[in-house]
């Protein structure tokens, strides 16, 4: 059984002129152990589709689903009781996610107590561990300082501590390394899959960028205007990409290892989510449209470990 | 008439029909009130301390003086010393706010400490302070008052012209060699006197509850006329066995500065909404 | 650095307020007032005790003279003797500061344990029945007159529930039959001092009226500033990231939200001391509080100005140090502020 499955999630917004919809159709599958990517451009529902696992869903929005359940269990009814114990999120940009007016070592505190009655000189021998195994040096000196004492790849560190502080197997991460520079970037991606591995953590890896679903994931879910548009084993997604959206993507990378770019090559911009999508939401950009396209919705196509959403027969593809 | 409730709201268009109803009141107040003669202050000792009843709406004083007419007097004379208050303390703060931001330079910060010195002192013990000196009645209170109270138009001024000063018209103008004082009166003060004005009605309540406070320590208006805070002070021997002569004009100050500090919110609420929308 | 030049600045800054403010309450305490001679020399005096009298005050000498001497006086703690009791001002000051701080100091600490926590809830709380009744009171606290509020308080909870004392600052008992020995002038503090806590709990008793009284207007503002000030921290990344990582509402509200309100927090420690310190002169009318505001109400009904004057002076002298203790506080906690 899956760990995380979701499918046809959507997250509205009522509003008097009509509803707003931040997360349309998305299917998301994670097994246990896994890194799996969540990739599409800004304002696609990426991070409501994050927030709505934790039940930081922001005021008056509406989550529908077919199914949405975590470990068997239905999401909708525990989101806010597994947040921060069983589901734990590593913020996009660490310099807003830790509060500057507290200490590093007050912050982590607050975690570990928050989810064990230990003492207190036992929570902060667990702090210094927690930050040495996210590679930070001098780990008791990091306690006493203030994060904007700190760089921002140790500030992610923190982060990544404080969220393995709550002890939860499942960790929702939110651009992790958009904020940071590109070695930097490298050096967390790299902790986090070797904490992945040794702690056997599941991780859903939200991004824009390629690179960073080639560099950790194991599969990858393209988003699309609130929809799921591909998803499949991460390589053979890259390698070969079905949906025309994601090829545009890929062909809007440029060559060799420049990271960390926006995915703004691609002509055209996201269908706005208060708009009612007719047909395919990507046929006004795409490349390959064709008339059916304006009016009938795409296909759901499966072959093998490999979904997709488009009219485009496999064959024609590529 | 709609627009400015939709503007005020329901509660700012309370309050601001509020304020009209008492400055109205204030301005007939011979016509309105059921005893004027009693209400100038002319004893009836008749009527000591008689409590509210059909006669006597809020009762009577210590020379059975009906409450009503003395409250109706009193909002004139507390609401022409709020008034006075601001006007006057806007007739010393524009003009050295406006040389403080406009000069800059050694004249601006002297201004500037100036005002500082003034805004040094708590405000009312410079008010007392000074009403002391003058001794007491409504010019010298309205004079005490406004010296605590024009450094912060100062400053408003100030603050204003400097945005105002760099505004590309006002450099053309000076580039052809306009004078000063026309720079001033035409291109600076018309900008600077709008969010001043605004500001400036809405610190009539809070200024006459200062006065109010003032006369309370018997430094603002003298007997026989009938002021809101002397009023109160007046009662205060006979409280809370006669309540309604301590509570009539108590009451009456505190509905007058709670529609001025209600409207006041209604306008910056508006504003600050105007100013999300235009981002 | 930025932090001792913005420190050292606003040192320099204060002391030529504070001769300013000598120079004003010259001005006014000795300038305008019509003959302060007559008034020196007691009632009908003859012409022989005026003249003594302008040769005692040295009215003759040229107004910088009197100034430098006036300025110096002041600042040595010389600040003559009252026209009226004939008694050394310095000592009264003695007597009645401590008194005026104390109810300042209660008063203000009362107005943020107040207004804080009940900003912090409206704004955790935006728009339910708390909120608007939070509002309500904070707008409704800013526009009661302080002595009608007094003068109701006072019926309420002294003579209808009988549960506080009706005015003065302690009962016969502690001050009259046997007395507690001053030490700090600060009741509550020396009453601990003593080991007496029967006179501690009545101090404290007698301090709440004058002290509610007083901390009404800064509780209002304090609530309104700590909840728009809170409803912009609510919405930091830094609070979602609290939530996600599990921590408890009361938590994230006033161990992670709050502290970023210190900015606020103490604007209203100025404005509330601020308010006690003026606000003394009615209040400690109405409760018969032996502090400085009666004092000076007192030397305003028999014109005596040099009390006036120095309690005025000492007063504003309070003011403008707290008002530099909490600007520096502020340049500590927030070191934008050190830079502007």
């Amino acid at each position: 059984m899956p760990m995380l499955e979701i499918e046809g999630l959507s997250v509205t917004f009522g509003h008097s002129t009509g509803q707003v919809r931040a997360v349309r159709e998305v299917d998301l599958q994670i097994s246990r152990g896994a890194i799996h990517g969540l990739i599409g451009e800004s304002g696609c529902g990426k991070t409501m589709t994050g927030m709505s696992l934790l039940g930081l869903l922001p005021e008056g929005a509406r989550i529908g689903a077919k199914r949405f359940r975590f470990d068997g269990m239905e999401l909708r009814d525990v989101a806010a009781s597994l947040r921060g114990r069983r589901i734990a999120l590593i913020s996009q940009d660490p310099a807003a996610a830790l509060n500057p007016v507290l200490s590093i070592g007050r912050q982590m505190d607050d975690v570990l107590r928050s989810h064990r009655s230990a003492p207190r000189h036992e929570r902060r021998a667990e702090a210094v561990e927690l930050l040495a195994a996210t590679g930070l040096p001098d780990p008791e000196r990091v306690l006493k300082s203030y994060p904007h004492q700190l760089s921002g790849g140790m500030q992610q560190r923190v982060v990544i501590a404080q969220a393995l502080a709550t002890g939860a197997e499942f960790l929702i991460a939110d651009e992790p390394t958009t904020a940071l520079d590109v070695t930097v970037g490298a050096q967390v991606l790299a902790l986090l899959k070797r904490l992945v591995a040794e702690r056997g953590l599941t991780v859903l890896m939200i991004t824009h960028d390629m690179d960073v679903v080639a560099e950790v994931c194991d599969r990858a879910t393209v988003l699309y205007a609130g929809l799921t548009v591909e998803e499949g084993p991460t390589e053979a997604v890259l390698a070969s990409p079905r949906h025309p959206y994601t090829q545009a993507l890929l062909a809007a990378l440029p060559d060799g290892a420049r990271k960390g770019q926006r995915l703004a090559a691609i002509e055209g911009r996201i269908p706005p989510p208060q708009d009612e999508i007719k047909g395919c939401a990507f046929a006004p950009r795409c490349p390959k449209v064709m008339p059916v396209c304006a009016t009938v919705s795409p296909p759901d196509r499966q072959v093998g470990q490999r979904r997709w959403l488009c009219h485009l027969e496999e064959g024609t593809i590529g | 008439m709609k627009a400015l409730f939709n503007r005020l709201g329901p509660a700012g268009s309370l309050s601001l029909a509020i304020i009209l109803l008492f400055v109205f009141v204030a301005m007939f107040a011979p016509l309105v009130s059921p005893y004027p003669g009693q209400g100038a202050g002319s004893p009836n000792i008749a009527a000591k301390f008689r409590a509210p009843s059909a006669d006597f709406w809020l009762g009577a004083d210590h020379l059975g003086r009906d409450m009503l007419s003395r409250v109706i007097f009193g909002a004139r004379v507390s609401l022409t010393t709020g008034f006075l208050i601001v006007a006057l303390s806007l007739l010393i703060g524009l003009p050295v706010g406006l040389a403080a931001g406009y000069f800059g330079g050694w004249v601006g910060e002297i201004l500037m400490r100036v005002t500082d010195i003034f805004l040094a002192f708590p405000a009312l013990l410079l008010a007392v302070l000074l009403a002391a000196a003058l001794g007491a009645g409504m010019l010298n209170c309205i004079i005490a008052v406004a010296v605590t109270w024009w450094p912060w138009y100062a400053r408003m001024a100030r603050a204003e012209v400097l945005v105002l000063r760099g505004q590309p018209y006002v450099e053309a103008a000076r580039l052809m060699g306009v004078s000063h004082a026309r720079i001033i009166v035409r291109h600076i003060l018309p900008g600077a006197v709008r969010p001043l004005g605004v500001q400036a009605a809405l610190d009539v309540g809070p200024a006459l509850l200062t006065a109010s406070a003032l006369s309370f320590l018997g430094l603002g208006i003298l007997p026989p006329t009938a002021d809101w805070g002397q009023m109160v002070n007046a009662g205060r021997g006979f409280f809370p066995d006669r309540w309604w002569y301590s509570t009539a004009p108590g009451l009456a100050i505190f509905i007058v500065a709670l529609a001025f500090s209600v409207l006041g919110d209604a306008l910056r609420d508006k504003s600050e909404g105007r100013s999300h929308a235009d981002a | 650095m930025d932090l001792i030049r913005y420190f050292l600045r606003r040192l320099v800054l204060s002391a030529l307020v504070v001769l300013g403010v000598t120079a004003m309450v010259f001005v006014v305490a000795q300038v305008v007032p019509s003959d302060p001679a007559a008034l020196y020399a007691g009632p009908r005096p003859n012409a022989e005790q005026i003249a003594k009298a302008r040769e005692a005050l040295n009215l003759d000498a040229p107004l910088p003279e009197r100034f430098a001497h006036f300025a110096h006086a002041m600042a040595t703690g010389d600040f003559g003797v009252s026209y009226k009791s004939r008694r050394l001002i310095s000592e009264d000051l003695g007597v009645y500061l401590p008194a005026t701080l104390e109810l300042a100091v209660f008063s203000t600490g009362l107005a943020l344990l107040l207004g804080i926590p009940s900003g912090v809830v409206a704004a955790a709380r935006r728009g339910s029945f708390l909120d608007r009744f939070g509002g309500l009171g904070s707008i409704a606290a800013v526009a009661m007159p302080t002595f009608f509020l007094a003068m109701l308080l006072q019926v309420v909870f002294a003579q209808w529930l009988d549960i506080l004392p009706l005015s003065g600052r302690m009962s016969r008992e502690f001050s009259v039959i046997d007395p507690l020995r001053p030490v700090t002038g600060f009741n509550l503090i020396d009453a601990v001092l003593a080991g007496r806590p029967a006179a501690f709990w009545d101090a404290f008793l007698h301090l709440i009226l004058p002290a509610l009284t007083l901390a009404s207007y800064p509780a209002g503002v304090a609530m309104r500033l700590t909840r728009s000030a809170m409803i912009e921290i609510l919405q930091r990344r830094h609070i979602v990231a609290a939530r996600a990582l599990g921590l408890s509402e009361p938590r994230i509200l006033f161990g992670h939200a709050l502290p970023n309100a210190v900015g606020p927090a103490l604007t209203v420690i100025g404005l509330s001391f601020a308010y006690a310190l003026t606000g003394a002169v009615l209040v400690e009318i109405i409760f018969a509080w032996p502090g400085l505001g009666r004092y000076v109400s007192e030397a305003i009904l028999s014109k005596d100005f040099p009390v006036i004057a120095a309690a005025t002076l000492v007063v504003t002298l309070c003011y403008v140090v707290m008002n530099l203790i909490i600007d520096l506080a502020q340049a500590m906690v927030d070191p934008r502020v050190a830079l502007s």
